[in-house]
């Protein structure tokens, strides 16, 4: 049982045990080689790769039915993969299951809270599956609820809370153990903007006090805030790995000019568009975007051609332009 | 708010990534009690309600169909009911009928639920707790609730008069061992099923004509013979038999061990077929 204050980064820095496990690199939690998940006929993960380092925050990026639950249940070992090759905390989940869940914590997909107990009976009974005594429990609940800002909710019934509290106190919940690997499976799908900053600023908080997240999410804007490092997933197979910031320095131009034609003149102004002076051009139903280093020196020439849009909006590129560029598809579309 | 509130960094098993094949394992009985926890913390709402009818239906059936149809029944002679008024041969037949209904309504739709509703067998799962463990867990809690009932059941049966032997504590661990055979097959049911409406085929096509042609009411000798055999086959007709020759202290060795070793066989069947769709349904 580790201290309750122990930080991991100060930690890290001063054991120096890691080094002399037989494990080779300690500070690789999860390592997945050719990764396959199968139900059936339906292939659902496709022969993944990819590494979580101890202390960073990684992301699995994707649309709907992209194959992330299923890879985040394979390393929660609820899932047996089938095929490739998985370790989790330097251990086989198949025959380590026990031990390795003992040592994650979860954050599944809905809400899996029992609503007719109290916000503090759900912390009890979760606590107990880790075959934590009474009094250890209460002092963590007590942590953790305020963490989560629920510690008035303490001894209400989970049915009376909002969705954001329901989704904080999943979180809060995940915690009890300690662990040292924080799964969730998007965090924030279904919650308001409000309530989806409030748990950004939580998990930003853990991320910062050296917890390792892995997450995934089809919310561009989480990935960015949340993730130094991620994967972006479309049809069970990993399309692209960095960060957000080398994603998009790969696989965008600096600036993206969006334009908005009426109806009448969308295709012509498409057609004209063709040959504008930018790197890459996408025709979506509504908008045209140009991938340009400079959107205001191309806008001009844009009028210059005769073309008045509608609207028009010069912006940085975002992750959702490397999923747009990557698959040909826009994430919401799934 | 302090930075330090927050429990962060290693836990269990330190900064250094220690192999833990060194963290021993906890027994699987140690990992079914916390399941088993789980369900008494549920339980404290509802225990109230739950003991309050395991008190009332007793004294129902006991007087409406003991006293007052018994009287009737009586007046006919009992020879067939081996010698006894209709009150002292039913009653233990009531008991293990009422451990077949309380395992019979734990192992459907609270299993189902704990699934599709609750999703609690989900989140215990992410945690060390195997399917097998969670599965046990549920079925201490039902053995605990059998016991619980068939002991306030002996209550009112003695309150009743309707003991004839003190053997009659037996009828308990009769009861559990009973409503186990339920318990587990159907529990292997009801996880396996996508939608609970099946739960009504079940109750109506088995657990009723059970209730009633299983030897509780009237002696199965009563049916016609090329019907027997089919109520002979019922766990509950075993479970019937047993608590009725305990209530009565007509028990015998040969008989008891048979009744024992049919029962015993159905539980632990049912309870590796339970273990297999426990594991089919919660690690996929």
């Amino acid at each position: 049982m580790g201290l309750p204050g122990q930080q991991f980064i100060g930690s890290e820095l001063t054991d120096p045990a890691g080094s002399v496990t037989g494990v080779p690199d300690p500070d690789i939690l999860i390592r997945a080689t050719g990764l396959t998940k199968r139900f059936g006929e339906f292939t659902a993960v496709d022969g993944v790769d990819f590494e979580l380092r101890r202390g960073e925050a990684f992301g699995f990026l994707g649309p709907n039915g992209a194959g992330k639950s299923s890879t985040m249940r394979m390393i929660g070992c609820v899932s047996p993969p089938s095929g490739g090759q998985l370790s989790v905390l330097g251990l086989d989940p198949v025959a380590d299951g026990v031990a390795i869940r003992a040592r994650l914590g979860v954050v599944p997909q809905e809400d899996t809270l029992d609503l007719e107990l109290t916000v503090r009976e759900n912390l009890l009974i979760y606590g107990r599956y880790f075959g934590l005594p009474r009094p250890v429990i209460a002092e963590r609940t007590a942590r953790l609820l305020e963490f989560v800002q629920l510690s008035e909710r303490a001894d209400d019934q989970v049915e009376s809370l909002s969705g954001g509290m329901k989704r904080r106190l999943t979180i809060a919940r995940s915690l009890i153990n300690e662990p040292e690997v924080l799964i969730l499976d998007e965090p924030t799908t279904g919650l308001d903007p409000q309530a989806r900053h409030v748990v950004w600023d939580r998990l930003f908080r853990l991320k910062q006090q050296g917890v390792t997240l892995v997450l995934t999410t089809h919310y561009m804007d989480e990935a960015e805030q949340l993730c130094d490092r991620l994967v972006v997933m479309d049809g069970g197979k990993i399309a692209a790995e960095g960060s957000p910031r080398q994603l998009i320095e790969s696989y965008s131009t600096r600036e993206v000019l969006e334009l908005r034609f009426s109806t009448f003149e969308h295709d012509q102004a498409a057609e004209k568009l063709a040959n504008a002076p930018a790197e890459r051009i996408e025709v979506l139903a509504d908008r045209i975007l140009l991938y340009v280093a400079n959107g205001d020196a191309v806008l001009a020439g844009v009028r210059g051609l005769g073309l008045e849009p509608l609207t028009s909006l010069v912006r940085r590129s975002t992750l959702e332009d490397v999923f747009l560029r990557l698959t040909g598809r826009r994430l919401e579309d799934g | 708010m302090t930075a330090s509130a927050v429990p962060a960094g290693p836990g269990q098993s330190g900064p250094a990534g220690r192999p833990a094949s060194a963290v021993r394992v906890p027994g699987p009985w140690a990992m079914a009690v916390r399941e088993l926890r789980s369900w008494l913390t549920n339980y404290r709402r509802t225990w109230r309600g739950s003991i309050y009818s395991s008190v009332l239906n007793p004294v129902l059936y006991l007087g409406a169909m003991g006293i007052g149809l018994g009287t009737l029944v009586d007046k006919h002679g009992v020879s067939a009911l081996g010698g006894v008024s209709y009150l002292v041969f039913l009653a233990p037949g009531l008991l293990a009928a009422g451990a077949m209904q309380t395992a019979t309504s734990e192992s459907t739709y609270p299993v189902f639920g704990s699934v599709k509703w609750r999703g609690t067998y989900l989140a215990a799962a992410a945690t060390p707790l195997r399917p097998a463990d969670i599965l046990r867990g549920h079925l201490l809690f039902t053995a605990m609730r059998l016991a619980v009932n068939a002991a306030f059941f002996i209550l009112v049966m003695a309150a009743f008069g309707a003991i004839r032997s003190a053997w009659v504590v037996l009828t308990i661990p009769s009861a559990v061992l009973m409503g186990l055979a339920f318990a587990t097959p159907i529990e292997a049911f009801a996880i396996s099923r996508k939608n609970a409406n099946d739960f009504a085929i079940l109750f109506r096509f088995g657990m009723i004509p059970m209730f009633l042609f299983s030897g509780t009411f009237f002696p199965v000798s009563q049916l016609p013979a090329w019907i027997r055999p089919l109520a002979y086959a019922t766990p509950l007709w075993h479970g019937v038999a047993l608590c009725r020759s305990f209530s009565l202290g007509t028990a015998s060795v040969a008989g008891t061990l048979a009744h024992v070793g049919y029962l015993a066989a159905i539980a632990a069947g049912g309870l590796i077929l339970a273990q297999r769709c426990y594991r089919r349904r919660l690690s996929v």
